[in-house]
């Protein structure tokens, strides 16, 4: 019943104009598995495409009412502090104010603005104002007012006496040090095994240890030692953190929000404002941009208690200053590496241990601190022992949150920068160090929870990478005149695709009158696609045009239930679940059919536009119904039902994308710059669900990693206030500093994906930090191990 | 303060608070496609045309645009469709919020060539103030390349040590 398609789809045509990289050919090493996706693997332009494109207003700040009220934050400026009073009669003053609320109003039950699920595994420490302010930037009070000017104004009158408190700000002196950054109560830890210690400091610590270390230890001929630091960046999406809220019909609060997270948000709000999770309806629009910021909740709160104190829509939008410096970055860590090898290379034990800093509250920090030895370690499966141990402290800087890799990319940059060291002291080139030591298919990854890698191609992303870059051909590292000097480096990144026995995605799939479907989702498109992609898996089963589908974005109170868009799960979980959905709507289409042609269900065929059974003959069919038809008879005459299909997935493996990435650098002797003149990706994704989509994933992850790695820097003054507060003090890489970034895909076929498809969207992080890294060590002598790896570190050493 | 001024083709009067933001007033106009990203000059996704010419809304003061002809992406909502089609077949939008920048700094750059063929080295260069966290820029790019005409397979390494060396 397959046999009989003959779609004109979009996407053939869009494939016309598509251009690759210059002169790279695709490599598909499972052809035979996908040969046959008509709506897969295809560059399918995303649905919203047209309409962001004409500047339709479609983000949050775009449909907030004309009427809502502007809330502006008083921040503190003091690191820590606890306020002895505050003094709003002058800002209450001050014509067209309507509110300032501070910590004397708000409900005292503690939470996270970690999206996560129950439990929650990072710590409730903060309220939505807290008489202890914690870093500079901590809220102190809300000012909410008719517009902008007066909301402003009435902030510099908000008279604020604080008690200095002494502020503890280098993470490598927060255990035991005598300033407690929560020594509040209230605190409340909803997860055992983070084994927290806040008297101490400590939100969370642990780790694991597979084999004899101090064995494995003795086996090796050459160690290397070292200790690597990569310090917190801003995630920098283009739209800054934005909502608005009010109260509807029934008296129930509704945020509108740039939000990864809906369903989160919905119990975030809830516990904040101690009201039942049912008086909260949270609506996610369009996205400009996430890459974990909006994991975290941010302003939500916020809007939602002044809507209900206030009867009144309220609105607010963080200026980039605002989302710099009192939202959430990436966790700083510190992890010391100890790498054990024999002379020829084989990599027999590796010790990890991780610092992480997770600023003044404990959003993400128990979970992403794990990625730093969970999703490298695994890479060098076939060491004989490991070990990983990690802790997590408060300090009073800005908190930490998710940020695209989730500790993955930091701990990564520690082991390959370790595992090319370790090259580099051997005289090996560091492609075959590590095609003699890594992961291969059917092996068990202790460090990876036990789990059996069912698809990898890594050894022939290596070898496709090395193919495009010239590896053999340029060397290592080569003169080109001018005191410049040209070269290589390596390094190769994993990742997971979804959270382990965490992570649920569902969805509703609905045959229409008309004869078009409709897939209502709880995944949250950021600009990433996924509401086009969800839907090619629909077209994929439904065998019809992507057009036919329509996807439906998250309003918790009609989407099923969905984790969220993060941990790399969305086309993993949520196209699983996805494909489940339409299968399932197939056989009751079937079903439906047989019944009222009187046949067996298992005689009806569907071809994506006719619905028949077919003669034995091959002659006419006995029965034929076109979709439209049979969509419109399912609700006619009096009786019947609109077809639905619900299918949920849950997260019992989390299969590791892979990638291999190799920059090439041009470093100025003289003066330290460093340049990539080149980058080229590998990656295996397992299937390609959208193969420009995926693209543009595998590009702009790498220019993020770029940026950390030469020029993002979250920095702090002695007194605790973040100096980088706007895009003229933290960097992002522009135009002129990315000229090359070229990426191919070998997939893998992942039998437990949906079509065979893993993850793309945060394994393609995690490789420029080290490649270049040990790109500059060739080019100039020294490795750098504290990013970013700026002209005076290269010239000078660290 | 009365200020008049051509939005995207029809006079407009209005009454501002003096410190207004051309970004603020365009926005107020309903003007939705204009973004601010950053406040500060540095992300171009408040790009709008004063008189033709490409210009930081958030940057400039509103009153500056009295008398003046004032375009945004509403105002061009049929020119700019070429280039919409050759973004969207890259999936080079992505979140889109940058997008109306990019597309009014691409236009105006259009214009100015008056049908020459730049080099990439000249794209960059005029684009280099148009942040984009989303795509890596390699996307957009090719949709320029196929926009503006421009070879489809534009050696990128080479072009980097062209820019280089026009550098030292």
């Amino acid at each position: 019943m397959n046999g009989n398609r003959s779609h004109a789809v979009s996407a053939d045509d869009a494939r016309d104009v598509h251009c690759d990289a210059p002169g790279i050919p695709t490599c598909d090493i499972a052809p035979e598995r996908t040969r046959d996706l008509k709506y897969l693997s295809q560059p399918v332009v995303k649905k919203d495409a047209y309409a962001l494109l004409a500047g339709k207003p479609l983000y949050t700040a775009d449909i907030a009412p004309a009427d809502a009220l502007v809330m502006k934050i008083v921040h503190s400026p003091h690191a820590h502090a606890r306020i002895r009073s505050i003094d709003t009669s002058r800002a209450l003053k001050v014509p067209g104010v309507v509110a300032v609320f501070t910590y004397h109003d708000v409900p005292q039950t503690r939470f996270s603005l970690a999206g996560q699920s129950n439990p929650v595994a990072s710590p409730y420490d903060r309220l939505i104002l807290d008489p202890v302010v914690r870093y500079v930037g901590d809220e102190v009070a809300l000012v909410v007012a008719e517009n902008d000017r007066a909301a402003e104004r009435a902030c510099r009158l908000v008279r604020v006496d604080y008690e200095v408190l002494p502020a503890v700000l280098d993470f490598t002196q927060a255990v035991d040090n005598p300033v407690v950054v929560h020594d509040e109560d209230g605190y409340t830890v909803n997860a055992g095994w983070i084994n927290n210690e806040r008297k101490r400091n400590i939100c969370a610590q642990g780790g694991s240890a597979f084999g004899d270390l101090d064995d494995a230890f003795e086996q090796a001929e050459v160690v290397i030692d070292r200790t690597y630091h990569t310090k917190a960046n801003a995630q920098a999406m283009m739209e800054t953190f934005r909502s608005f809220a009010y109260t509807d019909a029934y008296g129930r609060i509704v945020c509108v929000s740039s939000t990864q997270v809906p369903f989160h948000i919905r119990r975030m709000i809830s516990t904040a404002l101690e009201i039942p999770p049912s008086q909260v309806r949270v609506v996610k629009p369009r996205i400009g941009g996430g890459f974990g910021a909006k994991q975290s909740g941010c302003l939500e709160v916020f809007a939602a208690f002044a809507a209900s104190r206030l009867g009144r829509p309220v609105k607010i939008i963080y200026s980039r200053e605002e989302t710099f410096t009192a939202s959430n970055s990436r966790h700083e860590m510190q992890m010391h590496v100890r790498l054990g090898a024999r002379r020829d290379g084989t990599i027999v034990a590796i010790d990890l241990e991780t610092l992480s800093n997770t600023g003044a509250y404990g959003e993400h920090g128990p979970t992403t601190v794990g990625l730093s030895g969970h999703k490298s370690l695994p890479l060098y499966n076939r060491a004989l022992a490991t070990r990983f141990g990690f802790t997590v402290v408060y300090t009073n800087t800005m908190p930490a949150g998710a940020y695209r890799g989730y500790g993955a990319t930091q701990g990564l940059f520690a082991l390959e920068s370790a595992v090319n060291e370790l090259a580099d002291e051997l005289g090996m080139d560091p492609c075959d160090l590590r095609l003699r030591n890594l992961v291969r298919e059917g092996e068990v990854m202790p460090q990876f929870d036990g789990q059996t890698l069912n698809s990898c191609s890594l050894d022939r992303c290596i070898r496709r990478a090395q193919e495009m870059i010239g590896w053999h051909e340029k060397g290592l590292v080569r003169e080109v005149g001018q005191g410049r000097v040209r070269a290589l480096g390596v390094a190769l990144a994993m990742q997971g695709s979804c959270i382990l026995n965490v992570d649920i995605g569902s969805v509703d799939l609905r045959l229409e009158e008309g004869g078009f479907y409709v897939l209502s989702i709880g995944a949250t498109d950021m600009g990433t696609g996924c509401d086009t992609i969800l839907a090619q898996f629909a077209a994929e089963v439904l065998e019809c045009p992507v057009e036919r589908i329509v996807t439906r974005g998250v309003d918790t109170d009609v989407s099923p239930y969905d984790t969220g868009s993060y941990a790399s799960s969305t086309t993993y979980i949520t196209g699983a679940a996805t494909i489940k959905a339409a299968r399932a709507l197939r056989e009751k289409m079937a079903l439906t059919a047989a019944g009222r042609w009187g046949v067996d269900a298992s005689d009806v065929c569907f071809d994506g536009e006719r619905l028949f059974v077919p003669a034995p003959n091959g002659g006419a069919p006995l029965h034929e119904t076109d979709l439209a038809a049979f969509a419109n008879a399912c609700v006619a005459g009096g009786e019947g039902d609109a077809l639905t299909a619900h299918a949920a997935q849950g997260a019992e493996a989390s299969p590791p994308p892979f990638m291999a990435g190799i920059a090439e650098v041009e470093v100025d002797r003289a003066t330290g710059e460093v340049r990539v003149v080149d980058y080229v990706g590998v990656v295996d994704c397992g299937t390609v669900a959208n193969s420009n989509l995926a693209r543009v994933q595998a590009e702009g992850g790498i220019a993020q990693g770029i940026g950390m790695a030469l020029t993002e820097d979250v920095q702090y003054s002695p007194a605790g206030r973040m100096r980088t507060r706007s895009f003229m003090t933290y960097r992002l890489p522009t135009r002129l500093d990315v000229p090359s970034i070229r990426v191919d895909f070998v997939p893998s076929y992942e039998t437990t994906g949906p079509f065979g498809a893993k993850s793309i969207g945060e394994v393609v992080i995690n490789t420029p930090a080290p490649a270049i890294a040990s790109a500059v060590a060739h080019a100039c002598g020294h490795q750098v191990r504290e990013l970013p790896i700026t002209a005076e570190k290269v010239l000078h050493g660290e | 303060m009365n200020i008049s001024f051509v939005l995207n083709g029809k006079r407009v009067g209005c009454d501002i608070v003096p410190d207004t933001s051309l970004f603020e007033l365009l926005r107020s106009q309903g003007c939705m496609s204009v973004k601010c990203g950053c406040e500060t000059s540095d992300c171009g996704l408040c790009t709008v045309w004063v008189d033709g010419v490409p210009t930081l809304s958030c940057s400039v003061i509103a009153a500056r645009v009295d008398g003046h002809d004032v375009t945004t992406l509403e105002g061009l909502q049929r020119e700019s469709h070429a280039f919409a089609v050759c973004m969207a077949e890259e999936g080079a939008e992505q979140c889109g919020f940058c997008s109306p920048g990019l597309i009014m700094t691409v236009l105006a750059f259009e214009r100015e060539l008056a049908g020459r063929v730049p080099t990439e080295d000249e794209v960059r260069r005029y684009l280099a103030g148009n942040l984009c966290r989303c795509t890596g820029y390699m996307s957009q790019m090719r949709a320029i390349r196929r926009y503006l005409g421009m070879p489809r397979e534009a050696a990128a390494v080479l072009d980097a040590s062209i820019e280089k060396e026009g550098v030292a």
